[in-house]
């Protein structure tokens, strides 16, 4: 851009994932009491962090490439290397994590205070941990994020994405719901058993790229098109994805995020599902894809059946739930294994929708968890049965949640729809009948959102939310700019698109495979513009 | 022989395909503010919706205005239309680049041609109607800005849909007047029953919407895009397989959409909306969007004989269905909906027959749209002036009260009964008779359908406004104020000359249409002809009325239902047990199912988890007392890893 002179190269991945990292340290020094000064430090960090983010996309080039490429030495003797980098597939989650930061914290304002106070059912409980904790937890848990979404070293990849477990686990255990340690060590544990397998690929990695060269690295790039063993490929590719899988999370290895989302505020759970869970999906098109094409194509039979399965196991446990919180979770496993679906489909149009997808999901799950847990607060309940006609009483709150349902049922002309559409489109280019199987969780959608929103909002007003007052401003200013956004991208999507596109045809080509031609291909109708 | 044929088939409808891509011209002049159309009522609905509690003054008038501008404008370039040749009309506007990835690109643009044109003026026009009818109907409810919002929603919707020139694009109208029916069937959603109906009509329509995803993967894998040009080009050459299987995936969305049998259930439940919403959406507009769907597609399903005896098929049980299902609701709105879906059986039928059909299938769907609209705004002023009573039971000699009411609801009579020279008898004979011409059985049964209509329209006629007033105590029944008779009054008079003009001014809706649909003569079985149908098609119209004035106008009605009926009454009454056979063999295994698979993945994979768990840990109690040692831990843990992970690599490295 014209108003940065071009002689001036700043590390601006170092300096992005550094700020928040800064904000955290910075909070951990001001006082304990000074509650309202910690919270406007943190969003001031967040918001300073969501600037330069966005200054970063401006300068981005869409045609494609790793881009604001960073390397420093770190380990030599290993090869392993400080190196960050964003192609497009990097870039949108790596804005999606500056985005929904901020927007957490708004919405989060009063979630850590006054532990017992507004919650009886703490009682039994240990005390909360105190609210500059809480924000220092999200800062250095939105520093860790971007640099896993920036990585470009394995190595650090692994660092950082373990070292994400830390903040997630204190924010679970320190400020949830009831069963919040509970919750928090099923997270934790799922997670170290995921770690532990990729640390022993990543181990073996090292050994393979050591054996072939005399300069071993673990620069993703010189790992890339690496010649190795099928079978050593293969483990290693089970390796990485078993902990991928978990992350994402799909089934069976689902069920920790339901309790961990039921038990963590919303503001955490928004942390968890929109970003976090992101890092699995990112890492399975990221590293599965890239390092070990031929694994990723042995295994796919498998995975397109697991991520079927998701597809329908979550949707249809969601529809059961009686927590809101948990239905949300569920409705993301189902979501997840649409995004899986499309990245093992192999095809540009899967491929990209899912990648779409994972920003969008980021985006429609803030919204629901976010409202609901404005709704929650007030009733202090997740529990379904405890709402009813809610929209009466708070009639502004119950149109946000319900925007949020709709576009958690990707309704066409909000973002989900397209991404969902792309995913199973392109799937079903390469696989039809699993394409047609995971289309049937269009219909399940709508009736786990419709029946949330049904069973809260719609029928006679409840007694217990008689008085329920309407939102705040400061929460409706929170959510807005994700309805801004959901609007923007389901009838803009283009913009996103063109910067995800030539990342994932480039990462496309280093499996080896093309798109399936369409059987009668019909020239192309005149190009507009 | 036979594969000669198929080839000729092949042949000519790529040519008429070819046609249609090549006529589209750009959008100059006045079309060039086409897209205002349909930006008009969104942005009327956004600015409603956004504004709250603000507009209470201005919102109704707003949401007015929003359609007639549009109409306008629609109006302004439907003359520009007229004035240039027949291959001329069509027009293109290109909006912006929708997706574009390898493979697949969107791009949005609107295709305002001879049949979107018929579907713009209808909706921007008995929708700009039934608007100022609500300014009355809905005067008394305090949420009516936000009704007037979601009206606006549900116009620019439906102007997207009918617009669209891309089958992704179709698809977010679509599922955007969904939406918007989703949100005014349960406008009332303080009632559990007007949030269930909601509910249930956007979750049928979604099996439907599911039919139509596939399409259009399927479109994408077999053409490489989902436009129009692109797809009716290549379906010929795609072969009759790949042309059917659309046909048919096309025909499910067209069902959910169009209440046609198998998921017709919503449509009676939808009338838990406001009067208003059941004229415009259930009715006139949206719930003819399969019979648009199918007729736009004319290339698809000219190409797969099979889908379109699907789609004859459907359209004929439907139109039985509804037709009886009329004759036994007391609910005057319920069975104002039961004829809803048998006249858009009708126009299914039609759609189904071909180029023989398209452009009857449009023409009864415009005169219907007029006097449908007309019956259930007339049945709102009723209701209007009944405390909202909706049993016709509880009506009768109403005429004398509500005299205008009267008047403009008997002439929507006329005309849905096709007595001439109201509109239905113009355009429902035309199937009866293209119907006769493709199968004597579906003729017969189209004919009878004439008849049950007669009958049941009759019927609720004679329990309306005539007869004995059965009235509830508290009643006082008034004639509607000005704002609501007024819309009566004109859609009276487009139900009086809608068959007539649209039969023969400019041509008529056949010629106007041809370029689109292409056009076919009816060629009639020997012995019959068409005066003679006509004829036999009034005497069976008579029978139905006799048979309403003997069975209902000549006796008195009991106030209530008789429960002692014959099988015949009861299984119409009952919907045909469609409701009964979705809960028993759909709801109720699925809700066990769901139940299972919830305490599975509670106890299931989770015990299997935990017991791992409890297993590797020891004990199970072990876990919890560790915990937050565990966790303090974590950073040894990790130290510990790294130092693992140096000390395996200092092994590979060095060994």
């Amino acid at each position: 851009m014209n108003w940065i002179p071009p002689d001036i190269t700043l590390p601006w991945l170092s300096v992005a994932c550094g700020l928040p990292a800064l904000g955290a340290v910075v909070l951990a020094l001001l006082p304990r009491e000074r509650d309202l000064l910690v919270k406007q430090t943190a969003v001031a960090f967040a918001g300073l962090t969501l600037v330069l983010s966005l200054i970063i996309a401006v300068q981005y080039d869409p045609s494609g490439g790793m881009q604001f490429v960073e390397e420093y030495a770190w380990i030599p003797t290993f090869g392993i290397h400080f190196a960050l980098g964003l192609d497009g597939i990097g870039l949108v989650l790596f804005l999606l994590t500056a985005v929904i930061t901020p927007i957490v914290m708004l919405a989060s304002w009063y979630e850590p205070d006054n532990v017992s106070a507004a919650r009886g059912v703490l009682s039994s409980e240990a005390p909360r941990r105190g609210v500059k904790t809480f924000f220092a937890l999200v800062l250095l848990l939105e520093a860790l994020a971007l640099g896993v979404f920036a990585a470009t070293d394995v190595f650090l990849f692994y660092l950082l994405f373990e070292a994400t477990l830390i903040p997630m686990y204190f924010l679970i255990g320190g400020y949830g719901g009831p069963r919040r340690s509970y919750a928090a060590v099923k997270f934790l544990i799922y997670s170290l058993v995921g770690g532990l397998i990729m640390l022993a690929a990543v181990i073996g990695l090292y050994a393979v790229s050591a054996a072939q060269n005399d300069d071993p690295s673990m620069l993703l790039s010189s790992l890339t098109g690496l010649d190795i063993d099928p079978t050593v490929q293969k483990w290693l590719f089970v390796g990485f994805f078993v902990a991928f899988a978990i992350k994402a999370p799909m089934w069976p290895v689902h069920t920790w995020l339901p309790d961990a989302a039921r038990e963590a505020t919303p503001g955490t759970a928004v942390l968890l599902v929109a970003i976090l869970d992101k890092i699995g999906t990112f890492g399975m098109i990221r590293f599965c894809l890239q390092i070990f094409p031929d694994a990723s194509r042995w295994a796919t039979p498998l995975i397109i059946v697991l991520a079927v399965i998701s597809v329908l196991y979550g949707a249809i446990c969601a529809i059961g739930q009686r927590d809101i919180k948990r239905l949300i979770a569920y409705t993301s496993i189902s979501h997840f294994g649409v995004i899986v679906l499309g990245i093992f489909a192999l095809t540009n149009l899967s491929a990209a929708g899912a990648t779409l997808y994972m920003v969008n999901h980021g985006l429609a799950t803030a919204a629901l968890f976010l409202v609901a847990g404005y709704f929650i607060l007030r009733r202090n309940s997740a529990q379904i049965g405890d709402f009813g006609g809610v929209d009466k009483v708070a009639p502004v709150g119950s149109g946000i949640f319900l925007f949020a349902v709709l576009s958690g049922l990707a309704l066409p002309g909000l973002a989900p729809f397209v991404s969902e559409f792309m995913a199973l489109a392109g799937t079903f280019q390469r696989y039809r009948v699993a394409a047609v199987i995971a289309t049937v969780s269009i219909i399940l959608a709508a009736l786990y959102m419709l029946i949330l929103y049904q069973r809260t909002m719609t029928g006679p007003t409840a007694t217990s939310v008689a008085n329920m007052p309407d939102l705040r401003p400061r929460e409706i200013v929170a959510v807005v700019p994700l309805i801004v956004l959901i609007l923007g991208l389901g009838l803009f999507p283009k913009p996103a698109l063109d910067v995800i596109s030539p990342a994932v045809d480039s990462t496309l080509q280093q499996v080896g495979v093309s798109d399936p031609e369409p059987s009668h291909p019909v020239t192309a109708p005149s190009e507009s513009e | 022989m036979t594969s000669l044929t198929t080839a000729q088939a092949v042949t000519s409808t790529a040519v008429v395909a070819h046609d249609q891509a090549a006529a589209v011209h750009p959008a100059t002049g006045v079309f060039s503010s086409l897209w205002l159309i349909v930006a008009l009522p969104a942005l009327s609905a956004a600015l409603i919706l956004v504004t709250g509690r603000l507009n209470r003054r201005w919102a109704h008038l707003l949401g007015c205005a929003a359609p007639i501008a549009s109409f306008v404008l629609a109006a302004l370039m439907f003359a520009e239309q007229l004035g240039r040749a027949p291959e001329e009309r069509a027009i293109s506007q290109q909006l912006f680049s929708f997706i574009d990835v390898p493979g697949y690109h969107v791009t949005a643009s609107l295709l305002l041609d001879q049949l979107s044109m018929c579907f713009v003026l209808l909706i921007t026009g008995v929708g700009s109607i039934i608007h100022v009818y609500s300014i009355g109907y809905m005067a008394h409810d305090e949420r009516r800005p936000r009704f007037f919002g979601y009206l606006n929603l549900f116009v620019a919707a439906m102007l997207l849909l009918v617009l669209a020139d891309d089958y992704l694009i179709l698809f977010i109208g679509w599922e955007g007047v969904g939406l918007a029916s989703y949100l005014l069937i349960g406008f009332w959603q303080h009632k559990h029953s007007a949030a269930t109906a909601a509910k249930k009509a956007f979750v049928v329509n979604r099996v439907g919407d599911l039919g139509l995803s596939i399409a259009i993967m399927l479109m994408i894998a077999t053409f490489g895009t989902s436009a129009f040009s692109g797809v009716f080009g290549g379906v010929a050459e795609a072969g009759t397989g790949i042309a059917t299987a659309l046909g048919l995936l096309l025909l499910l969305g067209a069902c959910g959409k169009s209440a046609q049998f198998p998921l017709q259930t919503w449509l009676l439940d939808a009338m838990e909306g406001p009067t208003p919403v059941s004229a415009l959406i259930h009715a006139a507009t949206m719930v003819t969007a399969g019979v648009y769907l199918v007729t736009r597609s004319n290339a698809i399903y000219d190409t797969a004989p099979a889908a379109q005896t699907a789609v004859v098929a459907v359209g004929t049980i439907t139109l039985l269905m509804g037709a009886i299902i009329g004759c036994a609701k007391d609910d005057i709105k319920k069975a104002l909906a039961g004829s809803t879906m048998s006249q858009i059986g009708y126009m299914m039928l039609a759609a189904g027959l071909g180029p023989v059909g398209y452009a009857f299938a449009i023409f009864h769907l415009l005169t219907h749209g007029f006097f449908k609209a007309d019956l259930f705004l007339g049945a709102g002023s009723v209701m209007h002036g009944m405390n909202d009573e909706v049993d016709m039971r509880r009506y009768g000699g109403l005429g004398r009260y509500l005299p205008i009411t009267y008047v403009t609801f008997a002439v929507g009579y006329l005309a849905i009964i096709g007595i001439p020279p109201f509109a239905g008898f113009f355009s429902k004979d035309k199937i009866i008779e293209a119907a006769f011409g493709y199968n004597v059985w579906i003729g017969l049964c189209a004919l009878i359908g004439a008849g049950i209509t007669a009958f049941y329209m009759s019927r609720m006629m004679a329990m309306t406004f005539l007869g004995r007033k059965r009235w509830a105590e508290n009643a006082h029944p008034h004639e509607s104020p000005p704002v609501m008779t007024v819309p009566l009054i004109l859609l009276a008079a487009l139900s009086v000359v809608g068959g007539v003009g649209l039969t023969y001014v400019a041509g008529g809706i056949v010629g106007w249409l041809e370029p689109v649909v292409g056009e076919r003569h009816v060629e009639l079985p020997a012995g019959l002809s068409v005066p003679l149908l006509t004829g036999l098609t009034l005497v069976v119209v008579l029978l139905g009325v006799l048979a309403a004035v003997f069975f209902v106008a000549r006796r008195d009605v009991p106030v209530t239902a008789p429960a002692r009926v014959s099988p015949v009454t009861t299984l119409a009454r009952r919907e045909f047990y469609a409701d009964t056979f979705n809960e028993v063999v759909l709801m109720r295994p699925g809700e066990k199912f769901t139940q299972g698979l919830v305490s599975f993945d509670n106890r299931g994979i989770d015990g299997v988890v935990n017991g791992l768990a409890a297993f590797v840990g020891g004990l199970s109690g072990y876990v919890r007392r560790v915990q937050t040692g565990f966790v303090r831990s974590y950073a040894l843990v990790m130290f510990a890893g790294a130092a693992l992970v140096v000390v395996a690599m200092a092994m590979v490295r060095f060994s």
